[in-house]
């Protein structure tokens, strides 16, 4: 199973495995990692799933769509240009290794 | 040891104020008591996604079990909880077994509202809130080939969606003159008319249901107050729900349109608090008391109650937002619609692309916004910040919004 390596503000990581199709939300919420909230499901709703991913990694994912755009417009921690909610990425094989970083506040 | 926390109810509002009692830093016992066999989960997605098979199980739980372990919640399912003893302060369980607390959260949500007529209570008429429910609905509708929906509301769209894009013969029956009648402008009710017909549902308005006639214990047609009939080998009832204020009242509380509860979630004793589907709550969006039915409104007045209990003083004031998704259309709400005086359109309804925004007094007090993601997140920050917007700048595409809001 491809894994995904989160990264807490303070340097702690966390490597999870998450099955192809599933998304890094589902898979941060199940792992119980800290920092990814995912009140609205999964649904693009809610900005509770923001992340920033790492450099290598941000041309390799999705583009961002009309609704994802409108709600980085409103995450609490500062939207970067790496910034992504995590409910957007669907689990691949080819994303085996994304290394994402948990911001500092989620609301 | 001291007693802790006892929350009465385990939907999102009850799992949000157990896990925000530990975010907050709260060191003492927390219970969380369902009377249903699962883990927390989400409902939204028992309409759509659900019965659909695009999420399983394991994407609408709200946490693992190991989560309610981590943290120290001792999660209880498949029990009820029977009476308030508020004297000493305890709570009896239908199992028999007691508990007492210091802090009591009453998040009790609501029930289905049962239809009234002859016949509803037909094998094959079904009603969805629960997770078993929407497993019983998405096994009935593998082989049911016309579904009759009672209730054009959010729900009964949502279903009379799902059920379409299954291929099946589906039928809306509103009894008002318009499809969510609560909740919407008659230009977006008129939309969702247009749109559910194009899919090719039969969307009948002002349709009064007089009973369900059927053989065998079986479903077979609904019949309307006007005489027609509409075949059905499964009815799927979404009328909407009745608060769950017994036990409240029961112990002496007081109940308007749900628990009545002040703007920390707190009742009238101050050891209880209450939250969710079941909450009489002053709303400054609404400049009165109401009682919400959303996630938003149960997991933000779950850490409202969280933060009380904590000893922090954290009013609730967030900005009231709902969702519906039928077919391939998001209807997004935010702020609250009702009492408005004035609605004007920004963007092309034909387009499917397009918001109204409401105002009562010439203040901006909902939006309403379909396939128009931005303008939705715009209108929460434009609503939470008192932001002054004329209908004009609203209904002018070249005005940016955005540059409106209030830091």
């Amino acid at each position: 199973m491809p894994r995904v390596v989160f990264l807490q503000p303070t340097g702690e990581s966390q490597t999870v495995d998450v099955a192809v199709g599933s998304s890094l939300m589902t898979a941060a919420v199940k792992h119980g990692v800290e920092g990814i909230i995912g009140e609205c499901g999964g649904v693009c709703m809610c900005a509770t799933c923001h992340i920033y991913v790492r450099e290598d990694f941000v041309d390799k994912l999705p583009p961002i769509m009309d609704t994802e755009e409108a709600v980085l417009e409103v995450t609490n921690a500062e939207r970067l240009p790496n910034s992504r909610l995590s409910c957007q990425i669907k689990m691949t094989e080819a994303l085996d290794g994304l290394t994402v970083t948990i911001p500092p506040s989620q609301r | 040891m001291a007693a802790g926390c006892v929350i009465v109810g385990a939907g999102q509002a009850g799992f949000e104020a157990a896990a925000a009692l530990r975010a907050e830093g709260y060191q003492e016992p927390i219970a969380l008591i369902g009377d249903e066999p699962h883990l927390p989960y989400q409902r939204p997605p028992l309409s759509k996604g659900f019965i659909l098979d695009k999420q399983g199980m394991d994407e609408i739980e709200l946490r693992p079990s190991q989560f309610f372990t981590d943290h120290r919640i001792d999660l209880v399912t498949g029990e009820r909880v029977a009476a308030i003893d508020r004297a000493a302060k305890r709570v009896s369980l239908s199992s028999g077994a007691s508990r007492p607390y210091d802090a009591l959260v009453l998040a009790c949500g609501a029930r289905n509202r049962q239809l009234p007529v002859d016949g509803a209570a037909l094998d094959n008429v079904l009603y969805l809130r629960t997770l078993d429910e929407s497993r019983a609905v998405k096994e009935r509708l593998r082989d049911a080939s016309d579904i009759v929906v009672v209730g054009g509301g959010f729900i009964g769209l949502e279903i009379a969606a799902s059920a379409r894009s299954l291929g099946k013969s589906v039928t809306v029956l509103e009894a008002q003159a318009r499809l969510m009648p609560r909740v919407v402008a008659p230009l977006v009710s008129a939309f969702y008319d247009t749109l559910h017909t194009a899919r090719g549902v039969t969307v009948v308005c002002s349709a009064a249901v007089a009973g369900i006639g059927g053989e065998r214990g079986r479903a077979q047609s609904v019949r309307l107050a006007n005489g027609a009939s509409y075949p059905a080998d499964l009815v799927v009832v979404g009328i909407g729900v009745v608060p769950n204020v017994e036990l409240a009242r029961d112990a002496g509380l007081a109940i308007g349109n749900g628990i009545v509860v002040d703007d920390c979630l707190q009742t009238g004793d101050p050891a209880i608090f209450a939250i969710g589907d079941c909450a009489d709550h002053p709303n400054p969006y609404a400049g009165a008391r109401v009682r919400l039915e959303s996630v938003q409104n149960a997991a933000d007045q779950g850490r409202a109650a969280a933060a009380a209990i904590a000893g922090r003083h954290a009013p609730y004031n967030a900005v009231p937002w709902f969702w519906t998704d039928q077919f391939d259309i998001r209807l997004q709400m935010a702020g609250l619609s009702q009492g408005y005086d004035e609605a004007v359109t920004r963007g092309n309804p034909e387009a499917q692309k397009f918001s109204v925004f409401y105002f009562r007094q010439a203040r901006l007090i909902a939006v309403d916004s379909i396939n128009r993601p931005a303008d939705h997140i715009v209108a929460r920050r434009l609503l939470a910040s008192r932001a002054p917007v004329t209908p004009e700048q609203a209904a002018d595409e070249t005005v940016n919004l955005k540059s409106l809001s209030v830091p």
